[in-house]
């Protein structure tokens, strides 16, 4: 059975939930998982990780205060291990990491995978082409698959066993370093992790009007906004927020369009949504197409209703 | 200041593909192209970098030779000379490949600075700018959405799970540009007419086989067909009663 290397990220101590995805989605095709964990707190995180499908885990606490020192550390350990496969989330910094510890490795990368099978050494993968308008089934014959795996998709293994951790230095050779992370204004859940979206478009009229979309995201609790990119180009709200091809594509169990006509250029970034209600005063909106529940009227009404 | 902007040509964002009859191809029958997205970010901020500190900015791409087109529009806009690696199979090379052509003309051209779009938005690999930086053994930055960069070192912020990410990196470097970090321009009809008398060179490569091959190429399938569930607020009801007892969000 070849070794899976997974990188597991967390905050202040805790996995994040997409890498505990990405480590069940190795585990769902081999028994020899080794997890990689960076950072300060990253042994507290380790120790849990047997549990969710890791057969060991490598800790490097002095890693992480750099992009491309990180990546040398990751490679060394899929070197280290004989990994024949690496794997993390498709999150900000899995996509940072992942194609420069490809590269390392000779390897081209798998972005944003939907699919994972394997058989033996030699993997096919599904993912998205053209943001999704196509599904793309591709058989890697890299030296070591990597591959990046989208949220929300692969499940979590609860019921795994103990793991060693072990602990290994990082590099100081590097030319890039973070510097500082501060906190984003505004909402605390990014549109692209939240279990429920709330997306507001060019109908809900001007930026003061998103207040409705904010108190219902704060009545659901676990909500985030979004927005369509013709309100992100106004300036009513910030890049981060924008749903879409050229924005984030998210995938949460509930996406709630709110004044937003649905153009393909949208549709694309949320359409993988598990339900999709539209609200449009427009009977005729594209988004009705795609729309699992749609609410025909004035948003003005409707939302405060629904909060 | 030597500045390369790295582009591709894309299917417009509008297209509804279709699958070519061997099932594991785009059908071309009907594509137009445009410069990706975020490729024009790039070519923007690198004409921004020319005009603060003086130098020369290059777009280079790996594809056919009809990609001039697209690189006109760059050099329309302020860039001053195009490259085309010449790869008539583009459409079959993956980001791996890419990286390792597009890196090794990098590497011959005394460049401080190399920007690229987030993402290309055709395969959504998000990977050529660090594959290449990789490659090189330069600094690289994703998703950056500002930049401060004087030649040697420089400063660039990103937006990730964690916040606001401000890195600091030295030169030579591959930063690869987000949303919200320039505005691209439009090309005035001065700008058009200078391009026409721009270089643009062809050079020939051939780059490694793809470590992917395509088995399979097909529309997702369709969701099922939903239902309008009413009018106004009074359907509110009905909604939240369908999200519980149907669909089981709630
Ligand atoms: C290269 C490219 C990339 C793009 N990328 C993206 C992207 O990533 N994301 C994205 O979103 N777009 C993207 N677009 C833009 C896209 O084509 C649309 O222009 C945009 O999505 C429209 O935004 P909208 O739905 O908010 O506005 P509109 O299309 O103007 O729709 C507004 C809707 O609000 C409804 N409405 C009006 N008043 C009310 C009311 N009181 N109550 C209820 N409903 C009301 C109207 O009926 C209408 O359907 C891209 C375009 C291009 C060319
Ligand atoms: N064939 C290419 N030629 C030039 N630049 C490219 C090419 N492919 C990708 N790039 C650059 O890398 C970025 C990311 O592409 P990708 O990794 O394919 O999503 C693009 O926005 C371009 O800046």
């Amino acid at each position: 059975m070849s070794t899976i290397i997974v990188h597991v990220e967390h905050t202040g101590g805790t996995a994040r939930r997409a890498s505990l995805e990405a480590l069940g989605a190795a585990r769902s095709v081999s028994d020899s998982v080794v997890a990689v964990i960076a950072g300060e707190g990253c042994e507290a995180a380790g120790a849990t990780l047997g549990k969710h499908g890791a057969s060991k885990v490598v800790a490097l606490p002095a890693a992480g205060k750099s992009p491309d020192g990180l990546a040398k550390d990751v490679a060394k350990v899929v070197g280290d291990e004989g990994g024949k496969a690496f794997l993390c989330a498709a999150t900000a910094q899995g996509r940072d990491l992942a194609p420069r510890v490809a590269a390392l490795l000779g390897s081209t990368l798998f972005s944003d995978c939907t699919g994972l099978t394997a058989a033996g050494d030699s993997y096919t993968i599904q993912r998205p082409w053209l943001a999704g308008k196509l599904t793309a089934t591709l058989e890697s014959s890299a030296p070591v698959l990597c591959a990046t795996l989208r949220r929300n998709t692969f499940g979590v293994v609860e019921d795994g066993g103990d793991a060693q951790v072990i602990t290994a230095d990082a590099t100081t050779d590097f030319t890039t370093f973070i510097k500082e992370i501060s906190a984003k204004s505004g909402a605390a859940l990014d549109v692209s992790e939240a279990p429920v979206v709330i997306s507001g478009g060019r109908g809900l009229g001007e930026p003061e009007n998103f207040k409705i979309l904010e108190d219902l995201a704060a009545a659901f609790g676990n909500a985030a906004v979004g927005a369509s990119r013709a309100v992100v180009d106004a300036g009513w709200r910030p890049h981060g927020e924008q749903v879409g091809q050229t924005g984030k594509t998210v995938s949460p169990q509930l996406y709630i369009a709110v004044g937003i006509s649905g153009a393909i250029q949208h549709v694309a970034g949320m359409k993988t949504s598990k339900v999709i209600v539209a609200i449009n005063k427009d009977a005729d909106a594209p988004i009705f197409k795609l729309a699992d529940y749609g609410l025909v009227g004035d948003a003005f009404e409707i939302v405060p209703a629904l909060t | 200041m030597n500045i390369i902007a790295c582009v591709k040509r894309v299917p417009t964002t509008d297209i509804q593909p279709k699958v070519a009859a061997d099932g594991t191809s785009l059908d071309p029958a009907g594509v137009k192209y445009m410069l990706s997205f975020y490729d024009d970010i790039a070519v923007e901020q690198g004409v921004q970098l020319k005009e603060a500190h003086g130098g020369e900015v290059t777009v280079l791409t790996l594809g056919p030779a009809d990609s001039a087109k697209e690189l006109r529009e760059c050099l329309a806009k302020g860039a001053d000379k195009a490259v085309i690696l010449k790869d008539d199979a583009w459409t079959s090379r993956d980001a791996f490949a890419t990286a390792q052509a597009l890196s090794s003309a990098i590497g011959g051209m005394d460049a401080q600075i190399v920007l690229c779009g987030r993402v290309a938005t055709d395969r959504d690999n998000a990977a050529v700018g660090p594959m290449v930086a990789t490659l090189l053994g330069w600094s690289c930055v994703t998703d950056v959405i500002e930049l401060k960069f004087d030649g040697t070192k420089g400063t660039a912020k990103r937006e990730s799970e964690a916040g606001i990410e401000t890195l600091e990196f030295t030169a030579p470097a591959v930063i690869t540009c987000q949303k919200g970090l320039a505005e691209p321009r439009y090309a005035g009809l001065k700008g058009i007419m200078a391009a026409k008398k721009k270089p643009v060179d062809e050079v020939d490569v051939s780059p490694a086989a793809p470590q992917a091959t395509v088995k399979q190429l097909e529309l997702p399938p369709a969701r099922p067909a939903g239902r309008i569930v009413g009018e106004g607020a009074a359907a509110v009801d009905a909604l939240v009663d369908a999200l519980r007892n149907e669909a089981k969000v709630l």
